[in-house]
């Protein structure tokens, strides 16, 4: 955190700015401004959500050494495969339609995520690659969609379905009135102190960071391999499938073709940032979040320009993991005897 | 030395903010909006302060911005992009003391107007360009889109084109969305590959006029004049020109004097220009390219004068007769001669 406040301020500087005030914009503002932090406060919350959620599914996967970086393409697929079921049953209003969606999402989701753990299962394919092509089939899949049959009647031949807002039973709320805080806030919230539950108390958590750290001793202890995979894509692909359809029964209100907005990726950050651990994913979203917002308000507020940002926030990942080493690894640089490891090893 | 003090104290500068869709450097849409700002910063000097935000993407992040923009005391705010129509109206309904001035969208609040420029007008010159000069007589066009304001620049432009060079043929690639230099240039590649020797585009990045110029084909700057990055490919240009109406709505603001309005300015009003016309084109297409521009200024030409067809056949317009803006605004078919269909 501190290196990367002094090599963007650094950065800030050269760019004319001054770097305590950008940083203070970024950081504190979306928390502590007069004007604007009663209403960026609970947005820092709305923009974790979605964050946090697909973070906390991958992370098991993380843990068992299964690598889904699909999740952008599982979101995808749950939030169209809900709005789907809501636009099909458009105009009706049912107290269920909601949950109902929410449902359909979670499946969406799911299906795109076993495609790569079966395949994984059945042809030894690499589930890396397969689930990270599902993405660019699942943009594409709803690129096809909102400029077809999902495409609104009343939107000017302009590629998006119609709004989710328009009916209340579609509509995901905020909960807490002028706070943005839709479902999913609560969610993320709930589904935090439930994974730490699963890794500290339940079997389950057990099995997989075994799965992860000592595969040969996870089957002598009875583990399937395979049903590891299934559950770890399982997990992620319904969570980011839920995610997506939240967000766009919420904050983005209609399916488009610039919906994906690239949480799938950056979930897989924020779950190395807060270290696989349920409460440290908590933080890293919320920090995430506090970048996105402190950015734009950096933007108006004193002129930062949108790259710089960018940068600054590729600054901050980049110091927290190469810390992260230094901090667990003792760097040596040994050219004597070749047998040893080189550069890393534990300390 | 004592400085004097004005008389009357000034009033607090007016915060004008300006949302835009892409990066300013895209040197095109978003670019000439940001001209506009730093127009409106040089007109009206200390009364004003501007501030922007720069690819925003359309939809729940543009509405953050907009009210993170009204609640730290932007009392005027420019959203420029067609998708940010909604989370427009949304925001302007929850400050009802902000003036919103939303570019090219059709809804609009008490405090919420809209703007916008016959950029057909602007195809309509260029198109006549483009049939002069294409030899292969296929001209690539780069849609956005399939909004009405796209579909309209490209029959606006065949039409033109095809009055005078009955064989020309237009090959158009739909690339759904407004800035991505890739997409565009594999685009500008595609429609190469298929014969066109002149591009036109309604994106904003300049990558297929770098495509063109690589090529060796002919190519039209879009929203911005774009001629460094094709200087031999570069025809013209059909610049937006924001800054009067941007100086003109934000002193409106100051003087307490705005008021809710739709605007449509065109090549008249100044708000699309033409650029400079390149040696490539012989003086008689520059002179009959002129005469078009000043007989849309004058009036006594317009962009859609029939007899026109659809592209079905039907009659549209009869001998003489104009079309009116409201078919115009929600034109969603291309006129007889056209191939292909509009993604529906």
């Amino acid at each position: 955190m501190i290196l990367t406040v002094i090599a963007g301020g650094t950065l800030f500087t050269l760019m004319g700015k001054n770097p305590l005030e950008a940083i203070r914009v970024i950081f504190l503002d979306p928390i502590f401004n007069d004007t604007v932090a009663s209403y960026t406060r609970p947005q820092i919350l709305v923009k974790a959500a979605p964050l946090v959620m697909i973070a906390l599914g991958l992370s098991y996967g993380f843990r068992a050494n299964i690598w889904n970086i699909g999740a952008e393409g599982q979101y995808i697929i749950g939030a169209l495969a809900g709005a789907s079921v809501g636009l099909a049953l458009y105009p009706s209003e049912a107290f269920w339609l909601l949950p109902l969606m929410g449902l359909a999402g979670i499946v969406g989701g799911l299906v795109w995520a076993l495609i790569p753990a079966l395949l994984k299962i059945y042809f030894r394919t690499n589930e890396i690659l397969v689930s990270l092509m599902l993405v660019y089939v699942a943009i594409n899949l709803l690129s096809g969609l909102v400029t077809g049959i999902l495409r609104s009647p009343i939107g000017f031949n302009f590629p998006e379905s119609r709004s989710f807002h328009a009916l209340a039973s579609t509509h995901n709320d905020e909960l807490i009135a002028g706070t943005g805080m839709h479902f999913g806030v609560f969610f993320m919230l709930g589904l935090v102190i439930f994974c730490y539950w699963i890794l500290k108390r339940h079997i389950f958590g057990f099995q997989v960071t075994l799965s992860g750290q000592a595969p040969r001793a996870a089957k002598f202890a009875g583990i399937n391999p395979n049903l590891m995979i299934v559950l770890c894509l399982g997990i992620s692909g319904s969570l980011a499938g839920l995610a997506g359809l939240l967000e766009v029964t919420g904050p983005a209100g209609k399916l488009t073709t610039t919906f994906p907005v690239g949480y799938g990726f950056t979930a897989i950050i924020v779950a190395f940032l807060g270290r696989l651990h349920p409460l440290g994913i908590l933080l890293a979203g919320l920090l995430m979040a506090i970048t996105y917002i402190g950015g734009e308000l950096a933007q108006f507020m004193i002129g930062l320009p949108a790259a710089a940002i960018l940068v600054f926030q590729g600054m901050l990942l980049f110091f927290l993991l190469a810390t992260d080493i230094l901090v667990n690894f003792r760097m040596r640089w040994n050219t004597q005897s070749k047998n040893r490891s080189r550069i890393a090893r534990p300390s | 030395m004592a400085f004097t003090l004005p008389i009357e104290v000034a009033a607090e500068p007016l915060k004008v903010g300006f949302v835009y869709v892409g990066p300013i450097g895209d040197y095109g849409w978003t670019h000439e909006h940001d001209i506009g700002r730093q127009a409106v910063e040089e007109a009206l000097g200390d009364k004003v302060e501007t501030s922007y935000a720069e690819s925003v993407p359309e939809g729940a992040d543009a509405e953050r911005v907009m009210t993170q923009m009204a609640l730290s005391g932007h009392k005027l705010i420019y959203t420029t992009s067609f998708g940010y129509m909604d989370p427009t109206i949304n925001v302007a309904e929850k400050f009802p003391n902000v003036k919103f001035e939303h570019a090219t969208g059709f809804k609009r609040a008490p405090n919420v107007s809209t703007y916008s420029a016959r950029f057909y007008e602007g195809r309509t010159v260029i198109g006549h360009i483009a049939g002069h000069m294409t030899e292969t007589n296929v001209v690539g066009y780069i849609a956005s889109f399939p909004i009405p304001e796209v579909v309209r620049g490209i029959n606006s432009a065949y039409l033109a084109a095809k009055k005078v060079n009955p064989d020309v043929e237009f090959k158009i690639v739909w690339v759904f969305t407004w800035f991505d230099p890739a997409k565009e240039a594999d685009a500008a590649r595609a429609l190469i590959d298929q014969g066109a020797d002149v591009i036109m585009q309604h994106t904003d990045s300049p990558a297929a006029m770098t495509i063109a110029e690589e090529s060796g084909i002919y190519a039209f700057g879009q929203a911005s004049d774009m001629a460094q990055f094709g200087p031999t490919a570069r025809l013209s240009s059909i610049i937006d020109d924001w800054s009067p109406y941007y100086i003109e709505r934000t002193k409106a603001v100051i003087d307490g004097t705005w008021e809710m309005t739709d605007t449509w300015h065109g090549i008249k009003e100044g708000m699309v220009a033409i650029g400079a016309f390149s040696d490539r084109i012989p003086a008689d297409v520059q002179a009959s390219a002129t005469a078009i521009k000043e007989a849309i200024v004058a009036g006594t030409m317009h962009s859609f004068e029939g007899p026109i067809n659809r592209q079905d056949g039907t009659v549209w317009l009869k001998e003489g007769e104009r079309a009116d803006d409201g078919v115009l605004l929600g034109m969603n078919f291309y006129v007889e001669g056209i191939e292909g269909d509009i993604p529906q």
